[in-house]
């Protein structure tokens, strides 16, 4: 399949159509071309499927991005190491927190940055926090795509309360450019640590809610077990990772693997499927909510006292009071927001463990302020790539089961 | 009743039941039609396909298993027509009747069985 | 010449139960997409609409215009006689099954005995059906005129899907049939004055779950909503109807709910009979017999509309909290499960009946 039609020149009124051009062995093979995107609802932003199908059976599946392509990477170039963490915000725009830490640790690591104790346990309290969020819209759109649409009010509910904990510490509840190279933006508020103390009794029996919702539902087992199947080795050969991945049983766990922020001093367990499939992805992830909890819960427990800006005074931003009444202070502020500082020479790649996957950022630095270079693994992209050998063979209802269960965002999968 | 006399009587009212049903539908349509705004341009008319272009017609060949079941369908919906004068007269036609439609069922069975041993019932 | 007298009596039998019947099905089409637009928020923790006027009230009224005043967009590419004719023959095929449902035994108004009916048809249930089966062209006629590849997959799911689940459908018809020895349903109603025909052990049971399923499936309803399955077939067949076309596909949709559950209450819950706590076993017991007495005391067009409603908000009720089969699932169920289990439940029935145990 080529000729999409997509070409300004041809008409719409049907003379040139892609059948009348097909040899006949074509017209043997597929029997219908039918194009899902990028204005489908099923398709979670504006992916594009080209699928031919053989009757109800998908013979082949043509994934086309690109859509929402912002030209992202380049835009970085031109801009600050600072000024690029709201951008990062506009990658994966369901859980901006974990792309700002993501950056945000690719950053430290090139500049060789020392974070206190304090603050790397509030992003992980927040990092985990998104992860929630990010997978309760997983969950909801998981299940109204294959039907069941209570669920999805109902994890949007819960979602709420999680944004709400989030406007409280940073003023916003999506795109929140919180996390600061060196540190955070701020410290918590004093009620927020209550509050989320209450939230993690709330979710849980919440979580079970959906878990009994679902997971005991006949329809929602027949809809899910032994589709969309991927084996460890062919999930480790197409680069899958995050949950997709622990589905096939392939324990890697960036958390685990290398520790970011403070994931070396919390316990929690990676949860791991066996079959592969879309059921074993949903547990891994209901069960990776499960942990979530916990390491917000030990988070709470040992949040330490101290500063939640670097001590190194290159790259620690003051805080607003000192700008106001230091002029020295006003000068840094003014350096650091205008062009940022000199950073050492090289390249790094630090990938986290973002809810969809692994979140890669390969920054060059030329030694200005602004990075020479960025690339982003986006976890999306990767695992739209692995749709055609999920659902070749199955049929034309598996194909939403599928893009489902790879949790895919489109922000990010275009850039 | 003779066949001659219940007809009329009660099927007249189906009849312009039936009648008022198509009248108000196309009352609707006409109405609609009257204040409705009328704006067509090339890109309204086109067919949806999801965003782009259509790129080929949707009248195509499609999958053999529409026409099997159709045909599936065709059969025992007819053994169903005969079963329904069956089940109103089995008050006086007892074991005979029951006999009779038993080997009627039967060898529908026999048709439904190599049906499925065929894989007819089957959509992969 | 037809004198004065004929034409009032026309008039009185058959002229008022149709403008009657008719503002009936109207009102209740409309009113039903609101009510499982309510049904549906409340079991998902929202208050669905509620701007226009009280909690929403005059939602249909304002639906109903938007449907008038909206631009009925016809493809270029779609066949305009199909494409037009499609939502016509769908809504009146809904709308000529009512004829043949009796909402409540003979009674007496003004001192006139009134049919609540407007055709007592000897052949009632098998005209219904037969209806339903023409509706089916209705579906697949939208699908294929659309020239959508949407519609036509959601045309063709939706017919094989329709004929799949009819024959179950009429197994257990048939089964009911037999337990009451006529396809006329208020002689099939009657039949129920000693026992409904639900819990006639074991067939009764059985066969209501038979039309249950079946008749969630005929009207394309969650989890058998396929043919319209949003997620992947955007609207299924009528992706490409807008305005008022739209509306009658939309307005058709909940006519044949209402048929399905009006049949479902008709034929295995005692149509428009009380419901009453054991009649035989605890009725002369005072406080359960004071019970019995009063529930026989409300009139019975209200108990058939109170299943018939009942029917429709269960199926809202399973709309809320199934997911949706996929084909070849939808396929195995009609073909490989309901059938046998029809046939055999109609066996056992012509066996019970013979042996004298029904």
């Amino acid at each position: 399949m080529t000729d999409d039609g997509y070409s300004l020149t041809s008409s719409i009124y049907g003379e040139k159509m892609s059948l009348t051009n097909a040899t006949e062995k074509e017209i043997v093979q597929k029997e219908m071309t039918i194009n899902m995107g990028p204005q489908h609802p099923a398709t979670h932003g504006v992916l594009r499927l080209v699928v031919d199908l053989q009757g109800e059976t998908v013979v082949g599946i043509d994934p086309r991005p690109g859509y929402l392509h912002r030209g992202i990477e380049k835009w970085m170039e031109s801009r600050t190491y600072h000024q690029i963490i709201p951008i990062t915000d506009r990658l994966e725009y369901i859980t901006c927190m974990n792309n700002n830490l993501g950056w945000v640790v690719a950053v430290e690591k090139l500049a060789g940055i020392v974070v206190p104790e304090r603050a790397q346990f509030i992003r992980m309290l927040m990092a985990e926090l998104t992860r929630l969020s990010g997978h309760l819209v997983w969950l909801g759109t998981h299940a109204l795509d294959i039907g069941a649409m209570t669920v999805c009010m109902y994890t949007l509910r819960e979602r709420e309360l999680i944004l709400d904990l989030t406007e409280t510490v940073t003023g916003a509840r999506q795109t929140v450019s919180y996390v600061r190279i060196g540190g955070l933006r701020n410290d918590v508020p004093r009620d927020f640590l209550d509050k989320c103390r209450e939230f993690t009794e709330i979710f849980p029996k919440k979580l079970e809610d959906y878990d009994t919702l679902i997971r005991q539902n006949r329809i929602w087992l027949k809809r899910t077990k032994g589709i969309g199947k991927f084996s460890a080795e062919d999930a480790i050969n197409y680069g899958l990772t995050g949950a997709t991945l622990r589905g096939s049983g392939v324990n890697y766990d960036l958390r685990k693997v290398e520790p970011y922020a403070a994931y070396d001093k919390v316990e929690f367990d990676v949860p791991l499927g066996t079959e592969g499939d879309v059921y074993a992805r949903y547990i891994v992830r209901i069960n990776e909510m499960r942990q979530s909890v916990r390491i917000i819960k030990q988070c709470l427990d040992m949040l330490p006292e101290g500063p939640i800006m670097t001590a190194d005074p290159r790259y620690a931003v003051p805080d607003k009071a000192t700008v106001m009444t230091n002029m020295e202070a006003l000068a840094h502020q003014f350096v650091l927001m205008s062009k940022w500082v000199n950073m050492p020479k090289g390249e790094v790649y630090v990938a986290t463990e973002a809810p969809k996957g692994e979140l890669g950022f390969f920054i060059v630095s030329d030694g200005s302020g602004r990075p020479y270079r960025v690339k982003i693994r986006a976890p999306s992209f990767v695992h739209v790539g692995a749709l055609p050998k999920m659902v070749t063979g199955h049929m034309v209802s598996d194909v939403i089961a599928c893009i489902g269960t790879i949790d895919i965002v489109l922000g990010e999968c275009d850039r | 009743m003779t066949p001659g006399s219940y007809l009329p009587g009660h099927f007249l009212p189906v009849a312009i039941f039936l009648f008022v049903g198509i009248a108000v539908g196309v009352g609707m349509l006409v109405f609609s039609r009257l204040v409705s705004p009328r704006r067509p341009y090339r890109e309204k008319l086109m067919t949806y396909e999801s965003g782009i272009t259509p790129f080929s017609d949707a009248h195509q060949k499609f999958s053999i298993r529409y026409y099997i079941i159709a045909m599936l369908f065709l059969i025992f919906d007819i053994e169903a027509v005969f079963l329904y004068p069956w089940a109103v007269a089995y008050d006086r036609i007892g074991l005979y009747g029951l006999v009779e439609m038993v080997i009627f069922i039967i060898i529908l069975l026999v048709g439904y069985v190599y049906a499925w041993k065929k894989g007819a019932l089957e959509w992969e | 010449m037809p004198d004065m007298q004929q034409i009032i009596n026309f008039i009185i039998t058959i002229g008022i139960p149709v403008v009657v019947l008719l503002s009936f099905i109207l009102a209740n089409a409309m009113y039903l997409q609101l009510m499982e637009r309510k049904v549906l928020a409340h079991m998902q923790s929202r208050l669905g609409p509620m701007r226009t006027g009280w909690h929403g009230l005059l939602q249909p009224v304002a639906d109903a215009v938007k449907f008038m005043f909206k631009e009925d967009i016809i493809p270029a590419k779609a066949d305009k006689w199909v494409f037009s004719l499609a939502p016509l023959i769908f809504l009146v095929m809904a709308f000529g099954a009512f004829v043949a449902i009796p909402f409540g035994p003979d009674t007496v108004i003004f001192g006139r005995t009134v049919h609540l009916w407007v055709s007592n048809l000897n052949i009632g249930v098998l005209y219904i059906v037969a209806l339903a089966g023409i509706g089916t062209y209705g579906v697949i006629m939208a699908g294929w005129a659309s020239n959508n590849k949407y519609s036509l997959m959601g045309g063709f799911r939706s017919a094989a899907q329709m004929i799949s689940y009819e024959i179950p459908m009429a197994f257990a018809i048939v089964t009911v049939a037999l337990m009451a020895g006529s396809l006329n349903l208020t002689e099939i109603v009657q039949a129920q004055s000693q026992k409904w025909f639900i819990i006639v052990f074991p067939v009764g049971p059985v066969a209501f779950f038979l039309y249950l399923i079946a008749g969630v499936a005929e009207t394309n309803r969650a989890p058998f909503d396929l043919p319209e399955a949003e997620s992947e077939l955007v609207a299924g067949y009528f992706t490409e109807y807008s305005g008022i076309r739209f509306g009658i596909f939309y307005m058709a949709e909940y006519m044949n709910m209402m048929i399905v559950s009006l049949l479902a209450s008709i034929m295995f819950l005692g149509g428009w009979m009380p419901v009453q706590i054991f009649p035989k076993l605890l009725g002369g017991i005072p406080p359960i017999s004071w019970i019995n007495t009063a529930l026989a005391a409300i009139p019975p067009t209200l108990w058939l509309l109170a299943k018939l409603y009942f029917f429709i908000f269960f199926y809202m009720w399973i709309r809320a909290t199934l997911p949706r089969y996929r084909y070849d699932q939808l396929m195995t169920i009609a073909w490989k499960i309901l059938l046998p289990i029809s046939l055999g439940t109609l066996l056992v029935a012509a066996f019970m009946k013979q042996a004298g145990w029904m």
